[in-house]
């Protein structure tokens, strides 16, 4: 605060000359933005949303966790000691081993002691337990069990893989000596995919169906509604039950899994659609839409290039938040035998050997993948949250 | 509220129609039919003796018509062989696997259905009714913190692992069978009190399987919309004229936050019944799910398909009571049609 008199001695105000500043004016230095309200006009929308995630901690550290979770699709092979399908007959049932550091109060690295094998005549199953003579350390960036990268080209690279002659079952095997691990991290590809594509195909159809309710209204827009009022009071489980039972039992797995997916993104549109609608049905309204309008842009000019981008982080945060459903729908598929079969593997399949409670009693490791299932998802969960938080970033 | 109910029931008769032909035309999906494809091993294997039986009952069914005939007549609005003779009339159709009307293959296990369906929706509502208050009044508490965790983790994780998770623990620690309806030694046993009682604990780990996601999701629901209330001016003037917290608390700001909250069940009752089919698939219910899994691996078309509308049905039942119930709560919703949602 400046005062526009100074206090004499005498205490009578004084009055100040008339003073006019000669450098022109200049707007810009009145209203000085800081260096942070500046960053925030000039920048994108999207970069704006990127901030207002970021500050979601949870929704930051779910992505990350989603991002090692999906490292399996593409390396799965080299992730996993063994590959999905190689059986030890050796080791039916055996249990999980723990990795040890220190043997006999020595570090040694980390390790995983052999197992002894007995069988108990009485149960007639197969008895495993530790051998702490024989050390087997973990190799690192090694050469092990072979595949075929990609279904492409040989290869025997991994990341990790057990000692020579010695054997890395983390979480155990199952009825038929497969890795429970390896198994977990190949059945991530087809798991992980599922919703994906999925989500895909309902964001296609959620577009196409609400975007045609809400640009045209009327008799579309009625009967659109009816369709996705109905679609939504189906329960959703029995229905994708019943379409995967229709798939040809004759396919071949790829197709089989492409089946799936179309069914799952097939049920679960009406939800993205209803979304769609009504951000066009308010969008549509805007002056900027009408000018596109008038200068004669066709419907699927306006919806595309004007309405389209200003919901576009609205579609992909429901989007995420429907993924999850999706991964468990196939899980619940391919537990009941519906979905994938044995040679593909999905957390699903893997489940179907948990189907028995008797087996799983005596070997509870076979519920193995319900750790990563419930992860994901959480996962899923969070980051569909945060993303819808800074959707809209100018709120 | 006559004209309303009336109305409203009234409305179900397209989507049921529809419903209906959507799935019928699911079930008929797979290629070639129950019948045709024994005919096909049966003339594989070279045996011709019961093949004309089995052309008999192609045409006893209405098998060989054409889609659109087959559909109206099994839904009872087209002479079929026996003339009118379809779910309107009360005629369920026959199932091939088990050999026996599909009434007498289902109809046990329908009350069971309806009933644990019943038992979760009340259990949701018992159980995130206290909670979602107690979270809002109590925004940041320890209570609240831990409600939201358990929420989330209720969400994450799907109502079939949790059955198998609980069916291992219960196992694992008690020696508890929590699987099937009753303990084994009733089975086949004439009804008494004892046999009830075992009845009522075996539904109450499937109802909590059942309602954990949907608990967890309606008690984030009215802890939301309660807060959203609790923050607005009336409850302010409420305070200030010194209502007691209680009191003021039930007389206002949770009358509109029971609005959302009662809405919300009907959108989670497909949810459920989806729930009900595979959670009794694991721990082995006797309800329609397993009957229905096992009607589509063998592609017994006609159980299949009347276990699927029937679950429908009841989803729609469950939805129009929930409507109902909305109409009750707020005059708007049955005065003036459709109000503002």
């Amino acid at each position: 605060m400046t005062d526009q008199t100074v206090e004499s001695p005498d205490n009578r105000p004084q009055k100040v000359e008339h003073y006019v500043d000669p450098a022109p004016f200049n707007p810009a230095t009145t209203e000085k933005l800081t260096e942070e309200q500046e960053l925030f006009y000039q920048a994108s929308q999207w970069q704006i949303m990127w901030w207002k995630f970021k500050r979601h901690k949870v929704a930051v550290w779910s992505g990350v966790v989603l991002i090692l979770f999906y490292l399996c699709v593409p390396f799965a092979e080299v992730i996993a000691p063994y590959t999905a399908n190689t059986r030890d007959s050796q080791h039916l049932y055996a249990p999980p081993q723990p990795v040890h550091f220190f043997h006999e109060g020595a570090f040694v690295g980390p390790f995983v002691y052999g197992m002894k094998s007995e069988i108990d005549m009485t149960n007639l199953k197969w008895v495993f337990s530790e051998d702490t003579i024989k050390v087997q350390r973990i190799r690192f960036f090694c050469s092990g069990d072979p595949y075929k990268f990609w279904g492409l080209f040989d290869a025997d690279f991994h990341l990790f893989c057990p000692a020579e002659d010695g054997t890395l079952f983390l979480l155990g095997t199952d009825r038929l000596g497969r890795d429970m691990f390896s198994g977990l991290v190949y059945g991530a590809r087809l798991s992980l995919t599922v919703g994906l594509i999925g989500v895909i195909i309902s964001i296609v159809l959620g577009l196409f169906f609400g975007g045609i309710a809400g640009y045209f209204g009327g008799i579309a827009d009625n009967v659109i509604q009816r369709v996705i009022e109905i679609m939504r009071s189906l329960p959703e489980l029995p229905l994708w039950m019943a379409l995967s039972a229709a798939l040809p039992v004759t396919w071949s797995p790829v197709w089989i899994y492409f089946g799936l997916t179309i069914i799952l993104g097939l049920l679960d549109w009406p939800g993205l659609a209803r979304a769609v609608r009504s951000k066009l049905l308010s969008l549509r309204e805007e002056e900027y839409a009408k000018a596109a309008v008038l200068m004669g842009a066709k419907p699927g000019r306006v919806i595309g290039r004007h309405l389209l981008p200003g919901f576009t982080s609205h579609v992909i945060a429901s989007a995420t938040l429907s993924i999850p459903s999706m991964i468990l729908g196939e899980t619940a598929l391919s537990f009941l035998n519906l979905g994938l079969r044995r040679p593909s593997v999905s957390w699903g399949v893997l489940l179907n050997e948990a189907q028995n409670i008797s087996v799983v009693t005596i070997y509870p490791w076979l519920m193995a993948p319900v750790i990563p299932i419930v992860i994901v998802v959480l996962a899923f969960n969070f980051l569909g949250d945060g993303l819808r938080d800074a959707a809209d970033p100018y709120k | 509220m006559l004209i309303y109910i009336i109305r409203r029931i009234f409305l179900m008769v397209p989507t049921l129609l529809v419903i209906s032909f959507l799935t019928f035309f699911i079930i008929e999906l797979p290629t070639g039919d129950y019948i045709s494809n024994q005919i096909a091993a049966l003339k594989a294997s070279g045996e011709q003796s019961s093949i004309a039986k089995l052309e008999f009952l192609r045409k006893e069914f209405a098998l060989d018509r054409p889609f659109f005939e087959r559909y109206l007549i099994w839904v009872g609005l087209w002479p079929g062989p026996h003339g009118f003779d379809g779910l309107l009339q009360g005629n369920w159709g026959w199932s091939f696997e088990f050999d026996k009307p599909v009434s007498e293959v289902v109809g046990p296990t329908l009350p069971l259905t309806v009933l644990l369906n019943f038992a979760t929706i009340l259990f949701v509502y018992v159980v995130s009714f206290p909670i979602g208050i107690y979270s809002a009044t109590r925004q940041y508490s320890w209570g609240d913190y831990g409600f939201t965790f358990l929420g989330y983790i209720g969400l994450a994780t799907p109502n079939f692992l949790l059955g198998l998770i609980l069916l291992y623990l219960f196992n694992r620690w008690f020696g508890l069978s929590v699987g099937g309806l009753m303990a084994p030694e009733y089975i086949d046993q004439p009804w008494s009190v004892d046999k009830a009682l075992s009845v009522l604990a075996h539904l109450i780990v499937p109802t909590i399987v059942i309602g954990t996601s949907g608990t967890a999701a309606m008690i984030r629901r009215l802890r939301a919309n309660l807060l959203d209330e609790l923050h607005k001016q009336y409850v302010t003037t409420g305070r200030a004229k010194g209502l007691k917290e209680n009191h003021l608390l039930i007389k206002y700001p949770l009358r509109m936050a029971l609005n959302p909250f009662i809405a919300d069940i009907g959108n989670l009752i497909p949810s459920m019944v989806s729930g009900s089919v595979i959670v009794s698939v694991v721990l082995n219910l006797p309800t329609v799910g397993p009957v229905l899994l096992s009607s589509l691996q063998s592609q017994d078309q006609f159980l299949a398909g009347f276990i699927l509308l029937f679950v429908a049905v009841l989803t729609l039942i469950g939805m129009l009571i929930s409507d109902l119930l909305l109409a009750v709560l707020d005059p708007r919703i049955r005065l003036g049609g459709r109000a503002a949602q």
